[in-house]
């Protein structure tokens, strides 16, 4: 049974625009990483205000020096199509050979660069100038023993769950 | 779609208020629809973007991304969302009385 804290809202004939969106990236990997950043992107594109909360894996978007070393997961995904995305699914066991997920990497980031999806240092520096704010979750810093030094200048602040809780009131949170 | 006088000019405009007919643009509507939009006054930092998004519809039929509209305009990220405050791909498009942008860089 469900119990109603609050009066169901009133539906508008048009809905409330988004004006806030906090989009928490807590995967490493290529597909991990890239919906969160263009989602982010997008919002500052609207004029939506925008922050992203790196947390776990997704700390290496922000991270000096492995920003651009983020790979396309060849293992564990059984959607992983060859040599593309109708082609035919990339058995579990090619997935794995050295080199594989760099070189589906390079496929992706071709088809990306096309599309004028940027590498993840410029889509990074690129969110920060057009005003989107970007977080380090403070719980995997102290777990990866990172420092304030580990991160690019555009990741303003390393903060805990309580704190992103605060910075993301009264706007739509996402997590990726 | 809905026909307005802007600038003592009839401008066909679509449901999303893009102008339908970039060719019937001219200085003075870019100034009336970016007053419209919030922007008081167009400078000419404005007007280089305005003129590169045109071009670039010209030559390509859709307006530019961002990514390529500050890579190439010669004006930067930062200065594109001060100068274009609220949405700057779309307004700058609107303002430049181009079509709406359809890539989501």
């Amino acid at each position: 049974m469900t119990v109603a804290t609050e009066p169901s809202p009133v539906i508008a004939d048009t809905p409330k625009k988004i004006t806030k969106v906090s989009i928490v990236v807590s995967k490493g990997s290529l597909e991990g990483v890239y919906p969160g950043l263009i989602m982010a992107n997008g919002a500052r594109m609207e004029g939506i205000e925008a922050n992203i909360f790196f947390t776990f894996f997704g700390l290496y978007a922000v991270m000096k020096n492995f920003q651009n070393k983020i790979r396309v997961a060849t293992v564990g995904n059984p959607a992983m199509r060859v040599p593309s995305a109708t082609g035919f699914p990339l058995p579990s066991i090619l997935g794995i050979i050295p080199g594989m997920s760099a070189f589906a990497t390079r496929m992706m980031s071709k088809e990306m660069d096309a599309l004028d999806i940027p590498p993840v240092d410029e889509f990074i520096e690129m969110i920060s100038d057009a005003g989107g704010h970007l977080f380090a979750c403070k719980a995997t810093v102290d777990m990866f023993h990172l420092t304030p030094d580990d991160f690019v200048p555009q990741m303003e602040k390393v903060l805990t769950v309580g704190d992103f809780y605060e910075l993301a009131a009264g706007g739509e949170i996402i997590f990726t | 779609m809905a026909t307005r006088t802007i600038a003592g000019k009839e401008i066909e405009f679509d449901d999303e208020n893009f102008m339908t007919d970039y060719t019937q643009w001219n200085e003075e509507i870019a100034r009336a629809l970016a007053v419209e939009d919030g922007i008081a006054e167009l400078n000419d930092r404005h007007f280089a973007v305005i003129k590169f998004m045109r071009k670039e519809f010209e030559e390509k039929g859709s307006g530019p991304s961002i990514r390529r509209l500050t890579k190439e305009s010669g004006v930067p990220t930062k200065e594109l969302y001060q100068l274009f405050p609220g949405g700057p791909a779309k307004k700058s498009a609107r303002i430049a009385g181009i079509k709406k942008p359809q890539g989501c860089i």
